[in-house]
């Protein structure tokens, strides 16, 4: 056991903790700070396996962009100080998300099983920026070239939550809480679990319309 | 692969050689760094204030040690014996932790930055560079610092369940990460040129001025970033303002608003631990500028010739690094002096409709330009003039987009302030209205003042229900 | 040693100062209740009661940040291109000006949409 290791085992055992510690939270802002311990702690554990690239994106992407647009939602809609009982999502929603949870811990853990008694180098040099940028502009162009347009879609869905859907119609801040019940978009079917939030009178409106009705966010 | 990957690495890793550093060293370094960014937000804070105090014609503070230098200090020991309020609406545990993030994201920001190339240490046989660390990714990690920096300002606001702080927590960092967008796209065009992100390859590859023929000219090009890449220097100085919160955008702390923005609620030295933030802040990025644009601690060109580059060795580096570092602080300070603070929208609009498609458009074109200088991107002839061609013409789009767009806000300005009427009623609306210049008020608030009933009358029958109120008052 | 190690320390360095200033100032200053200096400061008026509960900010905070992580992953993307420029070639610059292209729509339909208005 290396000192690498420790401070890889670290790394790991905080960013679990404080993904936990992020979906037990009855207190958002709590929550969406756990979540920044985690997301930073990721980066820990990618900056350890020498991809240092990937971890300071981490930290630039996810904790600096991906949370603080969390933060923004919620001082948006429910910033209170305090701890809300309200938190819990519907029953059909909490099924869906543990069966998510499953199936993608399944896959993970299944990797690494496979992975078990094979011994591999950390690969140096693999993690630097030209290294990343000759794999990115050579063998994954499609992926590249696809990300552009979900970056696309995303900013029309965000266009479409804060703006409704004609330029006349008013946006989320003219609405009343509650409002978003008889508006709610047919097409938004798909992502079951949203009418069924939407109705509940102490919701606001943003996070029944933040499944989007393209259901693209 | 592994021969690719080692040339790679030798590109892309950092120039300055830390084999030596023991922990001794490193933590001699650290200290000093510590001690460089005190002293000089004190010195910053008394020569802030002793500038703009010249430019306004007063003396600003001179009692306090010679020419009042010991003022910061004064200042700061005054609020550590102020009482520490906490109010009670506060979450007090991330109410504590937002000047801690605030004070360490500052500090760590700075551990990238080269003070000048390998030195002796005095008394030693220790011979390190005068830099405390760097990473082949070295820019990189300072704008992933400057986003964990955020986190003090969003939670500060926050926290302090108080309605001012939450608005201007919101509105500040807002800008913070618009403002950031175009200073990381500036800085990208940096690292085209550079071909790395470490801070001590990007000072070296500013050494050399580069030969580049140009219609059969051989022109020398300056070797600064600064001159070599104008457009992305002006966008990275406003953006570095921008994101600073400083004057002219220093919109949070616009106190006829927000009050003092998302410190509202600190006292005590909480509050000094987000002053000194502010200051360190506005370092970082003056001592990342001049890394990235301005050689870093090269001597500037004259005195690089002296005694074959005599000035570049040794601890003369560091004199010139400061002394770099002073002149963008003394910029910001003018700034301050000079420009009245813009508005909300006027300053996201400029961030988002002018900076970042500018910045966008700008790195296009530059690497258009740099392909077609490249023998092994644009082998044969056509490619090349078709490449120089698009750079060209995006850079005359970069202009001619900016010039019609001032003109047209200016047109829309002036259709905006268009024939003003002649006499105006100051409480039509329900509310005072100051008249603009050269109107003639109809009417005064309650009592009379000479003013004939029939001048009254319509301005009267116009305002509506609105005037009970006035009538009342 | 790593490069990370010298980083560890000024940031050793520099919560070490935070916390002791906290401390020191909490320790220092006087303490001396009295219950309006426990509201939150409005100016005098009486404080609102729920600070942010009652009136929620308007959505374009939404839309900053949604913009925002949309370009910062674009020039995520352009970091590792610039930093490999000189050895990839033409082709990557053209995917890389697709790229950038087709961000460039979805930022003219935010425009179009008055997304970037601030009113």
């Amino acid at each position: 056991m290396t000192a690498l290791d420790v401070v890889f085992a670290l790394f790991a055992s905080t960013a679990a903790a404080g993904a936990l510690l992020a979906v037990t939270s009855r207190h958002v802002v709590h929550a969406a700070l756990w979540l920044v311990l985690a997301l930073g702690s990721l980066a820990g554990v990618y900056l350890v396996l020498a991809a240092e690239v990937v971890a300071l994106v981490q930290v630039l992407v996810y904790v600096g962009a991906v949370v603080v647009l969390v933060l923004f939602a919620l001082m948006l809609t429910r910033a209170p100080i305090g701890v809300r009982a309200d938190l819990d999502a519907a029953p059909g929603r909490r099924r869906v998300a543990a069966v998510a949870g499953l199936a993608t811990s399944a896959l993970i853990g299944g990797t690494l099983l496979a992975a078990i008694g094979s011994t591999a180098e950390v690969p140096a040099g693999d993690g630097t920026a030209s290294a990343l940028g000759s794999a990115t502009f050579t063998g994954w162009v499609l992926p590249f070239e696809l990300l552009s347009v979900l970056l696309l879609a995303a900013l029309v869905a965000a266009i479409a939550i804060s703006r409704g859907r004609d330029a006349d119609t008013p946006g989320l801040d003219d609405l009343a809480p509650g409002g978003t019940a008889d508006r709610a978009d047919p097409g938004a079917g798909s992502a079951a679990p949203a009418p069924a939030a939407a109705p509940a009178p102490a919701t606001p409106a943003a996070p029944s319309r933040a499944v989007g009705p393209d259901g693209t966010s | 692969m592994s021969l690719l990957a080692q040339g790679v690495l030798a590109a892309e890793n950092p120039v300055a050689d830390f084999g030596n550093d023991n922990g001794w060293v490193v933590f001699g370094k650290a200290l000093f760094i510590f001690v460089f960014l005190v002293l000089l937000t004190l010195l910053t804070i008394w020569g802030e204030r002793r500038v703009v105090a010249r430019m306004q014609s007063r003396p600003g503070p001179n009692r306090v040690g010679p020419f009042g230098l010991i003022q910061g200090l004064a200042d700061g020991v005054k609020l550590a014996l102020k009482e520490d309020v906490i109010p009670k609406a506060v979450d007090k545990l991330v109410f504590v932790l937002a000047p801690i993030i605030s004070a360490i994201t500052c500090f760590v920001a700075f551990s990238v930055i080269p003070f000048g190339p390998a030195a002796r240490i005095p008394f030693t046989d220790i011979v390190t560079p005068l830099q405390l660390t760097d990473l082949p990714v070295a820019v990189l990690f300072v704008l992933a610092v400057a986003a964990v920096g955020v986190y003090g300002i969003v939670l500060a606001g926050w926290s302090s369940g108080s309605t001012y702080p939450l608005l201007g927590g919101l509105r500040s960092s807002a800008q913070v990460i618009s403002y950031e967008i175009a200073m990381g796209l500036a800085l990208i065009s940096v690292f085209l040129y550079a071909g790395s992100m470490s801070t001590s390859s990007i000072v070296a590859a500013q050494e050399h001025g580069v030969v580049r023929e140009i219609f059969g000219l051989d022109l020398t090009m300056p070797a600064w970033f600064a001159v070599q890449l104008p457009v992305a220097f002006v966008i990275y100085v406003i953006a570095m303002v921008g994101e600073t919160n400083r004057a002219p955008f220093d919109l949070p702390e616009a106190e006829g608003e927000l009050v003092g923005g998302f410190h509202t609620e600190y006292s005590s030295l909480k509050f000094a631990l987000f002053f000194l933030a502010e200051y360190i802040n506005m370092i970082t990025v003056s001592a990342i500028a001049t890394t990235l644009f301005l050689g870093g601690w090269r001597a500037p060109w004259p005195l690089s010739a002296i005694g074959g580059g005599m000035l570049n060795e040794g601890w003369w580096p560091m004199l010139w690094f400061i002394g770099k570092l002073l002149g963008f602080i003394f910029f910001f300070i003018w700034l301050r002096g000079t420009l009245p603070r813009l508005r909300y929208d006027q300053f996201m609009r400029f961030g988002w409709k002018v900076l970042i498609p500018v910045a966008l458009v700008w790195i296009v074109a530059v690497a258009c330009w740099r392909a077609a200088n490249s023998a092994t991107i644009a082998a044969d002839g056509t490619t090349r003039i078709v490449l120089i061609a698009v750079g060209i013409a995006l850079l005359f789009a970069i202009f001619g987009a900016l010039i019609t767009g001032i003109d047209r806000a200016d047109r829309r300005d002036a259709a905006r302030h268009e024939t003003p009427p002649d006499e105006v009623d100051p409480f039509a609306g329900g509310f005072p209205v100051p008249p603009l210049p050269g109107q003639r008020l109809i009417r005064s608030n309650g009592i009379g003042n000479g003013r004939d009933d029939d001048a009254r009358r319509p301005a009267l029958a116009a305002a509506g229900e609105a005037d009970e109120e006035v009538h009342g008052g | 040693m790593s490069p990370y190690v010298p980083i560890l320390v000024l940031a050793a360095i520099a919560a070490a100062f935070a916390v002791f200033s906290i401390g020191a100032g909490a320790l220092a200053g006087p303490k001396r209740y009295n219950r309006a200096k426990l509201d939150a400061y409005e100016c005098g008026i009486e404080p609102t009661p729920q600070a942010a509960g009652g009136g929620r900010f308007p959505i374009k905070y939404y839309l900053v940040a949604m913009l925002f992580i949309v370009f910062d992953i674009e020039s995520v993307f352009l970091i590792p291109f610039a930093v490999a420029f000189d050895r990839l070639g033409l082709f990557a610059l053209i995917e890389m000006v697709l790229f950038i292209a087709t961000v460039f729509v979805a930022y003219a339909y935010v425009w179009r949409r008055g997304g970037l208005e601030w009113d």
